[in-house]
């Protein structure tokens, strides 16, 4: 590690924050139908996921580069390019949390990547194919196909299940929510750690200091487990709130549906090479079992405003991830604003997310509150005022620029 | 541009068949232990749903040990 540039270190610790925010970011995904369905505890069950997802980030070290693989040209890819991409995937974890929508971090991460990589070389790194083959087609596939299943295995639980009732019929639905709810976190654990681990490998090769084609080394494997694991117990309860009560309301024989069909699909999906985001998977199933029950509603409003958060996902990652590499062009001081930027922002919106809190307490409480999550919620809804939120944030970029001049060495 | 057309049908006809399999199945469980749970409160027994439901649910046990296999390999 003798030449570990300061830029280098500032990629590997930015990549674990990402990292640490998609852990709290996805516990949803596994968790919140059990928690609003009472079968765990809500600190139990992020335990038990956060667990599952350290467990899961060493079982396999086959997806770590996948992320970048494809989608952007990798030769000439430089540590900046990562950083930028980072700060943008960070960024809008952070913003979705506030609102407590759920979206897919693996679309944050390569909106930022594109952004970066179109900031940093031009529209022609990006190979367009890709983009819709790996990103459009599965965002609109997974929750179709994990809705309709979750909604025929609903209805065909209540079918089955009409004269089952009393306790044995309780903890069974109980044990079945644990057992699915399990492997979704553990191939969260082997997919969404390994990203992190493949970014940070990547900006290690592309800074010099690991040979190229070389599997991620076993710190790198070790602090992005463990980044993951620390955000998913942390847990996500916004979203947890949303995905588990606000879509719909779920009883244990739904609940259990949903996410035995996101576990279906998500393993079904990776085995057999048409990968789908957890998150819209989960998103589909709950929204599926939601119509299979009888008298089940699903809130479209919710839904919709998660939709549109889908949507815009890819594009205002890329947003900030190109702005962040266009600032990061100008030097060591570029790098140390975004840094600065990034930091500031985080904090600011954590700020923001106390007056307001939702945590393990009050998780189940389905009425939204006003306030300071509406608004932003509101912010989010309509794509014009979103990206003028984003823009905003962007542009305080330059504010700070007189006072630090730092004087560290990049690259 | 080349959709995988074959792919992205055959994960949405094998998550569909394996998760309505699924959860028919480990309802069948749930059914039979409950049908035992109501005799065994009247004095009586049933065997043979309980045996049908260790059946659903150790096939569905086999089903979460193949899903832990396709996560390792």
């Amino acid at each position: 590690m003798e030449n570990f540039s300061l830029i280098l270190a500032i990629v590997v610790v930015t990549a674990l924050a990402f990292d640490f925010t998609n852990g709290f970011h996805d516990t949803a995904n596994a968790m919140a139908t059990t928690i609003s369905t009472g079968a765990l505890k809500p600190k139990v069950a992020v335990a038990m996921s956060a667990a599952l997802n350290l467990v899961g980030a060493f079982l396999s070290v086959e997806v770590a580069n996948t992320i970048s693989k494809g989608l952007v040209d990798e030769t000439g890819i430089r540590p900046e390019v990562i950083f930028a991409a980072l700060v943008g995937a960070i960024l809008w974890n952070l913003l979705t949390w506030l609102v407590g929508l759920p979206s897919s971090s693996s679309h944050a991460l390569m909106g930022g990547l594109i952004g970066a990589t179109i900031a940093s070389a031009g529209f022609g790194a990006v190979h367009g194919d890709a983009l819709v083959t790996k990103v459009l087609i599965p965002a609109i596939a997974a929750p179709l196909v994990a809705g309709i299943a979750a909604l025929l295995a609903t209805r065909l639980t209540y079918t089955l299940g009409k004269k089952a009732d009393g306790n044995a019929a309780k903890k069974g639905y109980r044990a079945g929510q644990i057992a699915s709810a399990g492997l979704v976190s553990l191939a969260h654990g082997t997919n969404d750690a390994q990203k992190t681990m493949g970014i940070i490998t990547l900006a290690l090769v592309a800074g010099g200091t690991l040979a190229p084609d070389s599997d991620p080394p076993m710190w790198v494997i070790l602090s992005a487990g463990l980044a993951i694991a620390l955000g998913t117990y942390l847990g996500g309860w916004r979203i947890i709130r949303t995905m588990g009560k606000g879509l719909t309301d779920l009883q244990p024989q739904q609940g259990f549906a949903a996410q035995t069909s996101a576990a279906t699909v998500i393993l079904a999906s990776s085995h057999l090479g048409f990968s789908l985001s957890t998150t819209h998977s989960v998103s589909g199933a709950v929204m599926g079992a939601g119509l299979g029950r009888k008298g089940g509603v699903v809130r479209w409003s919710t839904a919709t405003r998660m939709f549109v958060a889908w949507g815009l996902t890819l594009p205002a990652a890329a947003l900030v991830g190109a702005l962040a590499e266009y600032v990061t062009g100008f030097g060591a001081w570029g790098t140390t604003l975004v840094a600065i930027f990034l930091v500031a922002s985080s904090v600011a919106i954590w700020k923001i997310s106390r007056r307001e809190v939702v945590d393990h307490t009050n998780v189940n409480e389905s009425d939204e509150p006003a306030g300071v999550v509406t608004t932003a919620m509101a912010a989010v809804t309509v794509p014009p005022a979103g990206s003028t939120a984003t823009e905003d944030l962007a542009a305080t970029i330059p504010a700070p620029s007189s006072e630090p001049a730092p004087s560290q060495a990049t690259v | 541009m080349k959709i995988d057309w074959a792919a992205l049908g055959s994960v949405f006809g094998v998550s569909l068949v394996v998760t309505v399999a699924l959860v028919g199945l480990f309802t069948l469980g749930i059914a039979g232990l409950s049908r035992q749970e109501k005799a065994s409160a009247q004095g009586s027994s049933a065997a043979l749903a309980l045996t049908g439901a260790y059946a659903c649910f150790a096939a569905c046990a086999a089903a979460v040990g193949y899903g832990i296999y396709l996560i390792v390999a």
